[in-house]
Order: structure tokens, then C-alpha cells, then sequence
């Protein structure tokens, strides 16, 4: 079952992917074929995928069957040991159900969305593929298994991204996404030499019954001595930075959504891009014994939480606002993560990944109806034309602005109650900053939903007149993911987070007694438990002022703060720093090279020169030889004679 | 008693004797009434001749057991001998196919070449079979006696009596100096034959070490150098080499060499063995002198013959490092290199043979251009050969090379392995090139088209036998192990 799981998305996508070499010839009736079956053979797995996710969370996680299953050997080297594993627990259990159902839905959903496109099967080839990889991430045994799965995610992304590889900025955005991964992968490997070196073993089982015996290791690194565990968890965590888009790291998110929609929707904000805090929880074992890794993952998931969110306010693309609020929530995940509170930390991610990838999917109807426009500034009084999609992304909304019943307001609530709880430093500012996110994510998400759903219409009548709503085919996916964003929080709490906690968790996650925050979170006093639902009402409230009300006072504002407003709208120049700090050095260091050390020093001296030389000696060789017949005799008893000579100065033995 | 020694050891080449003058009978004898009968009957001897290599080669093996020797101990057949026997049957016998055709378009075609081969031959195996400096240097002037005049064999023709005659000359300082070396040897050491000086050295080292002996040592050296053409000793050969009708410059640059690269191991590693000390540091000059001019000086040559002669004299470079090395690996290494030279360099013979354009030889590396349009066959083969001697893998020249450079890194001779192993780089560059201009230059005139059915034999075979060696390439490495074996 776990394998059929596993495997089916990797065999739907080989199918597929072979699709792609059928020449249609301009022939429509052949192409709508080939792509109605290329969307059954990846949408079929995918669906029955899911369905085992479930049955397998009902065994694994709610009936507490953990298990491993063994494929085969991959390396034995030494003591090196990797086996092909894949390892279900209750973590594992809700990564399947969280990746399944929305790739499912992502699946079918793109039927509809990418009908006009040329290259349907390429498309859902390359979606089946990163499912396979993100399940293969969720379900590894083993930190390199682990990273086997997370750099195919990478490629799935990268392609994906760049999938309408014609457009420049789509390819300048899929190689930013790869390159600034790489800096976290770099991380992520380091880390995994480190844990290699710490514990001579990368498999998940033996590290962690042997991490509380290293939990005063140290090790060396440039001459000076550190907390081993430190030292493996800050590495890794940056891989995870780098995966979920953190706070340094996270400039390539937004430029991803280049990508097609049902990409955002699946990969850049329910699945891959959570697999850094899949990665923290999963090694909660490691993290546990390293305050100073824990504070770090704290403070910059806090920063993130407020960062991201103040972007999101000003930018003006439907796709960007749900971008930066991706990260902001990420970044919610994390300071819970970074608290103790794992399982807090989980929960939103699961709620999460069903109302923003409902949003994103929501956008893409948006997107459809607008004929591919994306510039909010260009939407607006279109609510009654697309009442469904408008009523499923207000829902997508609510929840994400944490509003009482929806999945965010259950999720958010216990991430925000978990930071209080840990009554350190870090937690607070994480709270703190935590609240004022949540009030700017209501703002932001309001702000997005009166700017493309209210007001008067401000795109052309050609446009206006075309608008229609999405078919079936994309509503429906649509409502499943509604249902998950209404009451996906509600039907988690208990197990979560609540009193069946433990049970439900086993031992998938390891909490420390010391790290009891989430146990004092239960405890929280009411101003704690309901200032988050006061802020995000506090937001919705303003937005409406602000857009629908009064709406000469965004402008206005902006004005009077204006170096602020340009500051956070220019995404607080992180783009204009790297570029500036990495990206033209690296630059002028590869054109040096290039022209000066490889030009002229390596190709002068190298091949050049050493053939010149060559070439040379030949000549002056070939020179002796005169075909004088005395100069041959010569050179024989000459060399008699050296030869001798050389014996007699030198000695032979 | 014993007045008639035992003749079974020395069989094949009794017999190869015995052929050989009879087919100088029966040449002579013919009836020659005009030109025609005068091709026929040289025609007619030289498939003979080939069918007396065939059962020269028969014999050999059966008299390939363990070492036995006879002639007071003057002649010597062990599995070493026998190894190289049959290597310079082979390479006789390929040699004789292919130089038909070009001597009948050259109006050479006489019956005295196929004696004057078969002779040489005879030579070629009393050298590897030599067990005393006496039988030694009779082998080898017999051999050389026959090839000095196979050079001249064009005798109409400038280049090719020069060429006669300098080897000849050269080839007279070179016999000088090895016999003055083996008077030396005697002179000190009291005795010529090969396990006698064995037994001496091994049981007198002091004997060993007199500088007289290590003089001698030397210009015996330096005579077998000449043979094999090794720097620096080898001036002749590009001028004999591009002088020479092609067919006896391809038989030059494989039988001679594989008999005086027998002598030469069978020489130092046989009475000398136990000198290694004294004459290691001579051999690693001589061999690293010998890769360095052949890696470079080939690269400047225009005339391919001239540059088949840089090649073979930096290929001699090659295998001495399994002299140099000295050890049983060492010497497994050479002859595993030079069985598989015998078949590259036979072969890329052949296709400079083919080298015609109005019946006319051409011998410029720029004439190959548009091979690979006119004669696809032979380009393909050609570039097989070239790859080969360049190293590449998986064609046979690369194990060659791999084996001798292995067994210096054993014997730790690094700095030569090293050596070589760039040098071949260098020699890489000129092998190439010639594909290049065979694959990708601009075609001038077309060569001619017909391609000799002895030829295209000899070219198919060889190629084969360099494409496939890697599939099985234990009939040569084993038996080179078992030869090696013997002599240590």
C-alpha cells in the first residue's frame, strides 16, 4: 500500500512523460486526446493516491501502526549504510494526506486551466514527478534519502517555473529559484556531514536514539570549538530556509510565480515549500538538544511572520500578495517549530496548505476570467460575475485571517498561544510580531479581495465582456479544498494539538519536558487566546476604510510616509542588496576569470603555449636530422659515449 | 659421442632454412621468357613463401614445451622464444601479403624478395632463439645482411639505394660496437654463453661491477638500440624508413624490431639479470630520450612514412619501460605491447599502402584528405589504428600501454611512467591529426579506388584484431605471462 502510494505518481508522470513526444501536428482533435489522457493517466494515480493517503493516516496515525518499509540497499560503503525506506509515521501520515489531496486537486484543477496550452502532458508529467519527489522527502528513512527527495522537489520546481520556458522572466525566475536553493541545499549537506561525522550514521533511527548521548558533543570548525549539535541544526536549518523561502532566502518565492497557477497553488505554497518545516519536525530529535538552534528557528520565523506580511500590503499582483502571505505563514510555522510547539507548527501547515492552495487556486480562476490579467489595480467590481469563485475565495480568506470557525483561526491561534508559552525572549518577540502579522494579514487579504472583487471595474470593456466563470472541472477541486479550509481545523484540533496529542503523535516528534510551551499554551489567559481574532478583525475592518470606504487615503498615506511605502514596496531591496552584493561580484569574478584566467593565463600558458612550445621543440628535432650519414655515426658513439659517462659519474647501483 | 647434437629444438628454423633455399632454387630454375612469366613465378614464390611462414609457425608450436637447448647450449627454445617466434611469423607473413601488389605496380616484383624475407626471417628467429653472444650476433647479421638489401630493393630508385646504403653503413658501426661489446664481456668475464654469465654474476658480483664489463655491457646496449632504433642510436631510421619501398619499410618497423626487442630482453634480463642495478639507469635514458623524440619530432613530419618512424621509435620507448622496470611484469608488459604493435602498426601499413593516386605512390599526410568519402572502409580502419596507438580505450593500443605503465608504478619507476604518459599525450596530437585530415579536411584528388584483395585481408584482420582485443584478452596476456615466466 505505503510503495503503491509512493510510486504511482512516478509511474503516472514516466507514462506521461513519453506522451510528450507524440507529434500532433497541428491536428486539434489528436492534440485534445493526447491531453485528455496525459490528465486521466496523472490524475487517476494521483486520486487513488490520495485515497490511500488516507486510509494509510487512518492505520499509521489515528490506529498509531507506525512502520518502515524497506525497498533495497542504495549505498553500503564503509559505514555508510543508506537503504531505499520509506518511513511512515504519524508525521509522515499527515505530509501524505497534505501532499496527496492537494496535488490531487492541483491535478485536476489544471485540466481545466491549462486547456489552451501546447504542452498539456509535459505539464502534468512534470507534476506528477515532484509529487513522487515530495513524497519520497516525506517518507525517507534517512537524511539522504531525505535529500534525494528535496532536490528532485527542486528540479520539479525549477522546471515548473520555468515552464513557459519561452518568456525570459519565467527562466530568470526558475534559475533564481535554483540557484538561491542551492545556497540552502549547500547548508543542508554540510549539515548532513556534520550529523554523518557526529553520529557515523544518517539514518533517522540510529540518530535519533543516539542524540541524547551527543547532546554535549562539540566539534571542531575553523579552529575553534562548538556545540556539535548546534553546529548540524543551524546547518540544516538553513537548507530548510532556503526550501521554505525564510527571511534571507526567500527572494525567490515571489519571483516563482511565473510559473503557472496550479504551480503556486501546489508547489510554492501547500506542499514543497513546507518541506523545511517537515525537515525541523522530522529532526525535533536533534533540534531538542540545541537551544541555540531553537531561538535561531524562533527569531527567524518570527521576522519572517512580520517581513513577509508588510510586502504583502503594498504589492499589487494578485499572485505576489498570496506569495509574501505564503512566506509570512511560513514563517508562523517556523517561530512554532522554534518554540517546541512541532505539532502546533504541523497543524498550520496542514490548514495552510488547504486554504492557500485554495486562494492560489481561486487566483487562478480570477486569472482565467480576467483573461490572464493579474494586476489587481486592473480587477475590481467583478463579484457578481464569478460569484463561486468570489464565495470560495472569501472563505480562503477568512481562514487565512485566522476568523472563527475557519481552519487558520484554530491553527494560528495555538502557533500564537505556543510562543507566549515559552515565556523566553524569543517566543515573545515572536508572539508580538506574530500578532501584528496577523493583523496585516487580514488587511492584505481584504485589501486583495476589495481591490479584485469590489469597486468599480477598472479593466477594459473587452476584457469585462469575456468574463465568465470557471467550468466544473476547476470549481470542483476548488470545493474540496474549501471544505478542508472550513473545518480542516476544527476536526484537527483535538488530535493535533489537543488532549490526544500524544497519542496521535507517538513517536514521531520528540518534545523535551523543559520545552513545555505548548502544554502552557493551553493555559493561556484570554486577552493571549483572543487577540489574534481581535487583530484580524481590526484588519478586515481597516481594509474596508481604507479600500472601499475612503479609498483616497491608501494613496494619501503613502505619501506622507513615502521613503516607508518605497522601502516595503520595493520589497525591502533585498533584490537590489543581493544583486548588488552577490550577483554583479559574481559576475565581474566569472567575466575575469573568463577572459583574464582562463583567456590568457590557462589558455596562453595551457593548450596555447604548451602547443606553441611543442610545436617548437618539433621543429629544432626534426632539425638534427640532416641525412648526413657522418652526423648519424656521431650521434652513435656520441651517445656511446654519454651513455657511458653517465655510468661512470653517476654509478648504476 | 654426441657428435650430431640435438636438431628437434631447432626445427622450424632448419626448416624455414631448408624452404628458403629451395624456393632460391626454384625462383632461379623457371622459366622467366618475358615479364609477364618473370610477375608470375616472383607471384608464384611469394604465396609459398607465406604458406612456409604458415608451417614454420606449426612447427613451432610443436616444439613449444619447456625450455630445451642444444647446439653445446648456443641455441635455446623456451616459451619466450616460442612467444616471439610465432609474433615474427605473423608479422613475416603479413608483410609478404601485402608487398605483392605494390611491387608488381612498381615493375619490382622479383622472386629473390620472398627468399630475401624468408631469410631475414630465418635471422629474426636464431636472434630470439640466441643463447650465446656468438649465436646472438650471427642471428643478427643474417638478418641484417638480408634487410640491407630488401631496402635497396628498388634498385632503380635514389631514395631507396640511399636508403640501402645507410642502413647499411650504420647498421656496420652498429654490428662494431656489439661485438667489440661482447669481446669486452668475454674478455673480463671469461665466457660468452648466456647461463654461464648468469652463474657468474650471480655467484662473483665483484666480476659484475668492473668497469671493463659494464663498458661492454654498454656497447652491447648500444648495438641492440640501434636494432630497435631507440635513442640515441636512431638516426637511420625516418631516412630508411622513407626510403625504402613501403612494403619493406612495414616489414621493417615490425619484424626487426620485435626480434631485437627479443634479444634485447633475453640479453639484459637473461646473463645480466643480476646486474640490473648497473644497467637500470642506461635503459631509462635510453627509453625516456626515445619517447620524448618520438612524441615530438613526429609532429612536424609531412611524409607519413617519416612519421610512422618517429612513431616506432617512440613505441620502442614504451615498451623498454618494461625493461627498464626489469621485473617479470615488466617484461609481461613488452610483450604484450609488442604483440599488439605487430597488429596496429601492420595495419596502418597496409592503409598507407593503399596510398595511390594514377598508380603512383603518394605519401603525404595531406593526400589522406576525403579518405573517409572514397574509401570509407579503409578511413574507419585507418582511424582504428590511430585511436589505437593514441591510447584510447577500449582499442588494444591502450592496454598495451597500460600494462607497461602499471608494471613501472610497481617497480616504482614513477617519473617514467610519467614521462610516457604525457608523452603520449603529445603523440595523441599526430596520431589524431591524421584522422582529422582523413575525416574532416577538404578532399583533394580522390585516391585510387581499387583496393588489393590482400590487402583489404590484411586490413580487416588487424583491425579486428585491435577493435576486439579487449573482448578477450587473455590468448595474449596469458601466453605473455607463461614467456615472461620462463625467463626468470
Amino acid at each position: 500500500m505505503i510503495p503503491a502510494l509512493v510510486f504511482l505518481p512516478l509511474l503516472g508522470a514516466i507514462i506521461v512523460g513519453m506522451l510528450t513526444f507524440v507529434d500532433c501536428n497541428n491536428d486539434k482533435a489528436k492534440k485534445a486526446r493526447i491531453d485528455k489522457i496525459a490528465h486521466w493517466l496523472t490524475s487517476g494515480p494521483l486520486l487513488v493516491s490520495a485515497v490511500l493517503a488516507v486510509l494509510i493516516f487512518n492505520d499509521v496515525a489515528l490506529n498509531g501502526n507506525a512502520r518502515t518499509v524497506e525497498l533495497f540497499t542504495w549505498i553500503d560503503s564503509g559505514t555508510l549504510d543508506i537503504s531505499w525506506a520509506l518511513r511512515v509515521d504519524s508525521l509522515t501520515a499527515v505530509m501524505m494526506i497534505v501532499v496527496t489531496v492537494v496535488s490531487a486537486m492541483v491535478h485536476v484543477y489544471s485540466a481545466g486551466y491549462m486547456h489552451n496550452d501546447p504542452c498539456v502532458p509535459r505539464f502534468m508529467a512534470y507534476l506528477s514527478l515532484f509529487t513522487f519527489f515530495m513524497l519520497m522527502l516525506v517518507t525517507a528513512d534517512n537524511l539522504v534519502q531525505m535529500f534525494f527527495g528535496w532536490e528532485g522537489v527542486g528540479l520539479a520546481s525549477y522546471l515548473l517555473i520555468g515552464f513557459w520556458y519561452k518568456k525570459p522572466s519565467a527562466n530568470a525566475a526558475a534559475i533564481k529559484a535554483f540557484v538561491v536553493n542551492r545556497v540552502g541545499d549547500f547548508g543542508f549537506v554540510l549539515g548532513i556531514f556534520t550529523v554523518y561525522v557526529m553520529f557515523d550514521s544518517i539514518s533517522f533511527e540510529t540518530i535519533f536514539n543516539a542524540a541524547p548521548l551527543h547532546a554535549e558533543t562539540t566539534i571542531k570548525v575553523f579552529g575553534g570549538e562548538f556545540h556539535a549539535m548546534t553546529v548540524a541544526c543551524l546547518l540544516l536549518f538553513v537548507g530548510a530556509m532556503g526550501k521554505s523561502a525564510q527571511l534571507g532566502l526567500h527572494t525567490w518565492l515571489p519571483d516563482a510565480m511565473e510559473g503557472p497557477t496550479p504551480v503556486s497553488a501546489l508547489i510554492h505554497a501547500a506542499t514543497m515549500v513546507t518541506a523545511g518545516v517537515f525537515m525541523v519536525a522530522r529532526l525535533s530529535p536533534l533540534f531538542e538538544y540545541s537551544e541555540t538552534a531553537l531561538m535561531v528557528v524562533t527569531i527567524v520565523g518570527g521576522s519572517t511572520a512580520i517581513f513577509a506580511a508588510t510586502i504583502g500590503c503594498t504589492q499589487n499582483d494578485i499572485k505576489r500578495v498570496i506569495a509574501y502571505s505564503t512566506c509570512s505563514q511560513l514563517g508562523y510555522m517556523f517561530f512554532a517549530l522554534g518554540v517546541s510547539a512541532y505539532s502546533a507548527g504541523i497543524f498550520h501547515l496542514m490548514t495552510h496548505g488547504f486554504f492557500k492552495a485554495l486562494l492560489f487556486l481561486g487566483a487562478g480562476s480570477v486569472i482565467h476570467a480576467m483573461s490572464d490579467e493579474q494586476d489587481m489595480r486592473k480587477m475590481g467590481g467583478i463579484w457578481r460575475l464569478i460569484p463561486v469563485t468570489y464565495a470560495l475565495m472569501l472563505i480562503g480568506s477568512l481562514a487565512l485571517a485566522g476568523i472563527w470557525p475557519f481552519a487558520g483561526f484554530y491553527s494560528k491561534d495555538i502557533v500564537l498561544e505556543a510562543a507566549w508559552g515559552a515565556h523566553s525572549i524569543a517566543g515573545g518577540y515572536a508572539f508580538w510580531m506574530g500578532i501584528a502579522a496577523a493583523f496585516l494579514t487580514a488587511f492584505y487579504s481584504w485589501r486583495l479581495l476589495i481591490m479584485t472583487f469590489h469597486g468599480t471595474p477598472r479593466a477594459d470593456e473587452r476584457v469585462m465582456a469575456h468574463i465568465h466563470e470557471s467550468p466544473k472541472i476547476m470549481l470542483v477541486p476548488l470545493m474540496v479544498l474549501a471544505a478542508g479550509a472550513m473545518f480542516a481545523g476544527y476536526m484537527g484540533y483535538e488530535n493535533f494539538v489537543g488532549g490526544n496529542a500524544e497519542a496521535f503523535w507517538g513517536d514521531s516528534i520528540l518534545v523535551l519536558p523543559i520545552h513545555n510551551a505548548l502544554e502552557a499554551a493551553h493555559g493561556a489567559p484570554f486577552w493571549v487566546k483572543y487577540l489574534p481574532l481581535a487583530v484580524g478583525l481590526a484588519g478586515i475592518g481597516m481594509a474596508y476604510v481604507f479600500y472601499m470606504w475612503k479609498p483616497q487615503l491608501p494613496g494619501w498615506l503613502a505619501g506622507q510616509i513615502r521613503p516607508v511605502y518605497q522601502f516595503v514596496y520595493n520589497k525591502w531591496y533585498f533584490d537590489e542588496l543581493y544583486d548588488w552584493l552577490f550577483v554583479k561580484p559574481a559576475f565581474y569574478i566569472g567575466r575575469n576569470l573568463w577572459k583574464t584566467g582562463d583567456g590568457a593565463i590557462i589558455d596562453g600558458v595551457g593548450p596555447d603555449g604548451i602547443a606553441a612550445a611543442t610545436i617548437n621543440i618539433a621543429r629544432r628535432v626534426a632539425g638534427m636530422q640532416t641525412g648526413y650519414l657522418y652526423h648519424y655515426a656521431f650521434a652513435m658513439l656520441g651517445g656511446v659515449i654519454i651513455l657511458i659517462s653517465s655510468y661512470m659519474l653517476f654509478g648504476g647501483g | 659421442m654426441s657428435s650430431v647434437p640435438n636438431l628437434a629444438p631447432a626445427l622450424p628454423e632448419i626448416f624455414l632454412a631448408i624452404i628458403g633455399m629451395a624456393l632460391l632454387m626454384v625462383g632461379v630454375f623457371q622459366k622467366k621468357t618475358d615479364n609477364d612469366g618473370e610477375v608470375r613465378n616472383a607471384r608464384m614464390i611469394s604465396h609459398l613463401g607465406v604458406v612456409a611462414f604458415v608451417l614454420t609457425g606449426l612447427l613451432v608450436f610443436t616444439v613449444s614445451g619447456p625450455s630445451l637447448s642444444t647446439f653445446s647450449g648456443m641455441f635455446i627454445s623456451d616459451p619466450f622464444a616460442v612467444y616471439f617466434k610465432v609474433l615474427v611469423l605473423i608479422a613475416s607473413a603479413m608483410a609478404l601479403i601485402i608487398a605483392q601488389d605494390f611491387l608488381e605496380q612498381h615493375k619490382i616484383a622479383k622472386f629473390e624478395f620472398t627468399v630475401l624475407l624468408i631469410f631475414a626471417t630465418l635471422g629474426m628467429l636464431m636472434m630470439v632463439s640466441a643463447n650465446n653472444l656468438l649465436s646472438l650476433y650471427i642471428g643478427l647479421e643474417m638478418q641484417s645482411l638480408a634487410l640491407y638489401v630488401l631496402a635497396s630493393f628498388h634498385r632503380d630508385d635514389m631514395r631507396s639505394t640511399e636508403a640501402g646504403l645507410k642502413y647499411f653503413v650504420l647498421g656496420a658501426v652498429a654490428s662494431g660496437m656489439l661485438l667489440y661489446g661482447a669481446s669486452l664481456v668475454y674478455g673480463y668475464a671469461g665466457t660468452t654463453d648466456f647461463v654461464l654469465l648468469a652463474q657468474l654474476f650471480e655467484h662473483s658480483p665483484e666480476t659484475g661491477s668492473s668497469l671493463g664489463l659494464i663498458v661492454g655491457i654498454v656497447f652491447i646496449l648500444a648495438g641492440l638500440s640501434f636494432k630497435v632504433s631507440a635513442v640515441p642510436f636512431h638516426m637511420w631510421t625516418p631516412d630508411v624508413y622513407e626510403g625504402a619501398p613501403t612494403p619493406v619499410t612495414a616489414f621493417f618497423a615490425v619484424g626487426p624490431k620485435l626480434a631485437a626487442i627479443a634479444l634485447f630482453i633475453r640479453v639484459m634480463v637473461g646473463p645480466f639479470g643480476d646486474l640490473v642495478g648497473h644497467w637500470q639507469q642506461i635503459v631509462v635514458l635510453i627509453s625516456v630520450a626515445s619517447m620524448l623524440l618520438g612524441a615530438f619530432a613526429a609532429i612536424n613530419q609531412t611524409n607519413i612514412k617519416r612519421l610512422m618512424a618517429y612513431s616506432s621509435i617512440g613505441n620502442v620507448g614504451y615498451a623498454l619501460i618494461g625493461l627498464a622496470v626489469g621485473t617479470e611484469a615488466g617484461v609481461r608488459g613488452i610483450l604484450i605491447y609488442m604483440a599488439i604493435y605487430l597488429f596496429m602498426t601492420t595495419g596502418a601499413f597496409a592503409c598507407i599502402l593503399l596510398m595511390r593516386r594514377g598508380g603512383r605512390m603518394v605519401e603525404n599526410i595531406s593526400d589522406l584528405a576525403g579518405l573517409s568519402k572514397t574509401h570509407p572502409l579503409v578511413a574507419a580502419a585507418l582511424a582504428v589504428f590511430m585511436f589505437s596507438m593514441a591510447g584510447i580505450p577500449p582499442l588494444a593500443g591502450f592496454f598495451g600501454k597500460f600494462y607497461v605503465f602499471m608494471a613501472a608504478i610497481e617497480g616504482g619507476l614513477y617519473a617514467l611512467a610519467i614521462i610516457g604518459v604525457l608523452t603520449s599525450v603529445v603523440g595523441a596530437y599526430y596520431y589524431i591529426r591524421i584522422i582529422k585530415v582523413a575525416y574532416f579536411d577538404e578532399p583533394g584528388d580522390p585516391l585510387d579506388a581499387d583496393v588489393g584483395r590482400n590487402i583489404a585481408l590484411v586490413i580487416g584482420a588487424t583491425s579486428l584484431a585491435i577493435l576486439l582485443f579487449f573482448v578477450y584478452p587473455g590468448v595474449v596476456v596469458d601466453s605473455a605471462a607463461a614467456a615472461a615466466a620462463s625467463l626468470f
